[in-house]
Parts: C-alpha cells; sequence; structure tokens
C-alpha cells in the first residue's frame, strides 16, 4: 500500500476540513472495501479519514423508522435491527463473520458496489440517508455503478428505514466473495409494496412489474425481468440473472415475515 | 507514526508508515509470525486475531486502527506446555495438515464460542468458518476440532 497521511478527528467539521486539506482524500469506516482496493493499488488516497472517533454507530426507532447509525457494524444490525427482521437478516448474510465484526452501513452505502447487499434495503425500504449537509430519499441516492448522490466529501452520519408490515430479502450469493449475483428485496407498506433488486444490473434499481403485480394481489409467479439491461459477467449471463431475479422475488415473497 | 499495541497484555511501540497493516506489524515489525497471510483479497482468514475478543482479519485492519484495544494472536493463547483447549484439540482431532490456516482456524473457533458458546454442532460450525479457507484438510477435522475444542473450554472455563 502508498502511505498516507492518516487523520483521526473528534467532530464532523473537523473530518471534513481534513478531507478537503489537500490531495486527494477518503473517508476510512470498517476498511473492508478501501483497504483491499487499496492493497491492490486500485486506490491510492494521499490521506485517510478515520470515522470512528464521531459517535455516529448505534440503532435506535423514532415512530415508524428504524434509525442506524452509519459507523454501526453489520454484525451490530444483524443482532439489534429487530424491529426489522430482514434488514437484520440481510445484515448476517454479508460476507463472513469477520467482515460484519468490522464492515459499517455507512461504508456499504457510500460505495455502491452493483452486488451489495445494504442498497436493496436502503431502496427497499424507501429509507431516507442523513449527511453532514442533507438528507437524501433512497429513490434519489443510487444513481449507477458506484456513483450515489453525496458530493465530494460528504459523509453519511445516519439512515432512517421505514419499517415495513413485513419484508424479506432472497439473495444468490456469488460462492468465493458471498456478494448478491442477484439479491430481492420485498417489502409491503399499507401505502404499496416496494421490490429492490440488487447484484443484476449496473445498480440497484426497484422493479416496478413485480410491485404493481404484487400490489394488484396477483403474486409474484408471473413477473419476469426483461435481460436487456442485466450485467453479464464471468459469474452469470444477463439472461441468467433475469431468471434468477424471478426466482429470488418468489423466495423472498415466500418468506415474508 | 508512532503506534503503541497492546498484544497478549503487553504493550508494544511500533514505528512505522500509516498504511502499515496490523499484521505487518505482527509479523514484520515484532516477530509474531504466528499470524499468517494466505491471501491478498481479505478472504482466506489465515490472519485472523481477536481485537477485544472479537475476530478479525488482521490484514485488513491499519495497526493504527487498533491501538487502544486488546490484541490476541495466536502466540497469546497457550504455551507449549499446556496448549489452549481450542489448540489441544485441533492436535488432538488432526485438525491440521501443513498448518498454514491452522492460526487462522483457532482464532476462529474462539469467535464461534463467543457467539454461539460451547456447545456447537458441526452444521453451524461449518457454515460459520465461510471466512477461513483451508487447502489441505478438506475441513472435516477441523469441524471436530472446534466442536471438541469448545466442549474443553466449558470444562476448564478457558
Ligand atoms: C471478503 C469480503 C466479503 C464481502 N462480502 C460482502 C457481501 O456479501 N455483501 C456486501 O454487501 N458487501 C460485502 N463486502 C463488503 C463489506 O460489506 C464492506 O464492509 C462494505 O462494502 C464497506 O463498508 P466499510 O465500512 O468497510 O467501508 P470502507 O471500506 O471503510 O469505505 C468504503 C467507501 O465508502 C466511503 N465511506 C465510508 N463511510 C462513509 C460515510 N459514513 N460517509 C461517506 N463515505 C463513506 C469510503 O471513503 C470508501 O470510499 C465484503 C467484503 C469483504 C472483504
Ligand atoms: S490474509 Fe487476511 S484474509 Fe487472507
Ligand atoms: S492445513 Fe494446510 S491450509 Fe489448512
Amino acid at each position: 500500500m502508498h502511505d498516507f497521511a492518516l487523520h483521526r478527528p473528534r467532530s464532523l467539521s473537523e473530518a471534513t476540513a481534513q478531507f478537503a486539506s489537500g490531495g486527494e482524500a477518503a473517508y476510512l469506516a470498517g476498511g473492508h472495501t478501501l483497504l483491499p482496493a487499496m492493497k491492490s493499488r486500485l486506490r491510492m488516497p494521499d490521506a485517510l479519514v478515520d470515522l470512528s472517533g464521531l459517535g455516529l454507530s448505534g440503532i435506535h426507532r423514532e415512530g415508524d423508522r428504524l434509525w442506524i447509525g452509519a459507523m454501526t457494524r453489520h454484525a451490530d444490525v444483524a443482532s439489534g435491527a429487530t424491529a426489522i427482521p430482514a434488514l437484520a437478516s440481510l445484515a448476517a448474510g454479508i460476507g463472513d463473520a469477520q467482515v460484519r465484526n468490522r464492515g459499517t452501513l455507512g461504508g456499504s452505502v457510500a460505495n455502491n458496489d452493483p452486488a451489495a447487499d445494504y442498497p436493496a434495503a436502503v431502496l427497499g425500504l424507501d429509507a431516507v440517508v442523513e449527511t453532514d449537509r442533507a438528507t437524501h430519499a433512497a429513490d434519489d441516492f443510487f444513481q449507477g455503478m458506484f456513483t450515489t448522490a453525496l458530493a465530494d466529501g460528504e459523509i453519511i452520519t445516519r439512515i432512517g428505514f421505514a419499517i415495513p408490515q413485513a419484508a424479506a430479502y432472497a439473495k444468490f450469493r456469488h460462492p468465493a466473495s458471498r456478494y448478491a449475483i442477484v439479491g430481492v428485496f420485498v417489502a409491503r407498506f399499507a401505502a404499496g409494496w416496494r421490490v429492490a433488486v440488487t447484484g443484476a444490473g449496473p445498480g440497484v434499481f426497484r422493479w416496478a412489474e413485480a410491485e404493481a403485480a404484487l400490489a394488484a394481489g396477483q403474486g409474484a409467479n408471473g413477473v419476469t425481468l426483461a435481460a436487456d439491461d442485466l450485467n453479464s459477467d464471468i459469474h452469470a449471463g444477463a439472461e441468467y440473472r433475469a431468471h434468477l431475479a424471478g426466482v429470488m422475488l418468489r423466495q423472498a415473497v415466500a418468506t415474508l415475515a | 507514526m508512532q503506534i503503541t499495541l497492546s498484544i497478549n497484555g503487553q504493550n508494544h511501540g511500533v514505528d512505522a508508515p500509516a498504511a502499515t497493516l496490523l499484521v505487518e506489524a505482527l509479523r514484520d515489525h515484532l516477530g509474531l509470525t504466528g499470524t499468517h497471510i494466505g491471501c491478498d483479497t481479505s478472504q482466506c482468514g489465515a490472519c485472523h486475531v481477536l481485537l477485544d475478543g472479537v475476530a478479525v482479519k488482521a490484514c485488513t485492519v491499519l495497526a493504527a486502527q487498533a491501538q487502544g484495544q486488546a490484541i490476541t494472536t495466536i502466540e497469546g493463547l497457550g504455551t507449549q506446555q499446556a496448549l489452549h483447549p481450542m489448540q489441544q484439540a485441533f492436535r488432538d482431532a488432526h485438525g491440521l495438515q501443513c498448518g498454514f490456516c491452522t492460526p487462522g482456524m483457532v482464532m476462529a473457533g474462539l469467535e464461534i464460542v463467543r457467539r454461539h458458546g460451547t456447545q456447537l454442532t458441526p452444521e453451524l460450525v461449518a457454515h460459520e468458518l465461510e471466512g477461513n479457507l483451508c487447502r489441505c484438510t478438506g475441513y472435516m477435522n477441523i469441524i471436530k476440532a472446534i466442536v471438541a475444542g469448545a466442549a474443553a473450554m466449558e470444562q476448564s472455563h478457558a
């Protein structure tokens, strides 16, 4: 790894000032995406700004939302997000135990890997992403592969998930990386259904046909996803992913809780 | 930068670049070569150590991030004369061949006990070991070792 300056701010304003203090900077959360990228020299920042001293972790319920701090680790969401069992079980299926002991919600959402799990829950649960300077609705936040609404230097502080009547996440994991080849998050609210798909396309997206079919009480059986805009790579072709999305949708619907 | 690490109950000062990984500080700066490096992609688990009792990949944590936490490495578990029950179980159950993955496997065993207690089933251990790769054993004896080691920890209150 190339060397860098390591900053350990005690406040959000200190963190953003250090981020902007010259050269390429990156925030360090759990480090389980950033450090591997730095080891392989995909990223070579001049400065890392460690977010661990800002008090950004914890889980609490406020009315109809479950708020989770950006620095909350996957293992703590798995054990602590009891108000939304589908979210807890999604977190329990990320990587392996040691990844879950370090990786954070905010790091995963800021990174927006097209095969990551959390983006499906953020979009499926109509979450709001709060930052040091703004509040983003999930529908506007994810903007395609590794791209989000975050401005340079903007810090996610916490994410508020709408608590659904029922929800479930089904994921077909890549056996080596454990990321989703396809993952489908289904949530039922009084106002309607939301279905979010990760792993299949260049970024997480809502599946309008599935939402409409579930809202119409037709169930998931006849719903199909067009392969046109889906990913094709050495792990799975677009047709395969399209079919898999249907299978994951039906699995999720069958396990709604 | 100057980094102070508390390893197996003792403080160590390390003067190293900020980019130093915890596993590099342990192996290259402090000569604690029991913690292994098996991959460059954070996937194999040969580097597992405990931070405040919780298993982490030492290849994916900066040494500087481990300051202020109690680090436990394989060297800190038992002695040659009196192995930790989890180590002894790997020996008794033939839970290793070349031994390269073993320090990480023992630490993963302790992590499983931390989260699930000392009464384990082979199915649970097999599932929970997904962050550890072994090139030799085929895993069966590793699973047996962790089930037995956990039970032995109950008896010895280790
Ligand atoms: C072996 C392995 C298996 C994995 N398997 C899975 C899997 O199955 N599913 C899955 O979804 N993920 C998986 N991951 C990724 C893991 O979940 C990461 O922890 C996560 O993607 C990034 O979170 P982090 O806290 O580690 O972030 P970091 O690596 O510290 O940061 C990631 C990026 O986000 C930025 N960032 C971090 N926090 C913030 C913030 N609060 N505000 C703004 N920007 C921020 C950083 O600057 C960086 O660019 C895996 C990782 C590994 C190593
Ligand atoms: S060396 Fe750390 S996971 Fe392989
Ligand atoms: S015993 Fe050789 S890698 Fe596991």
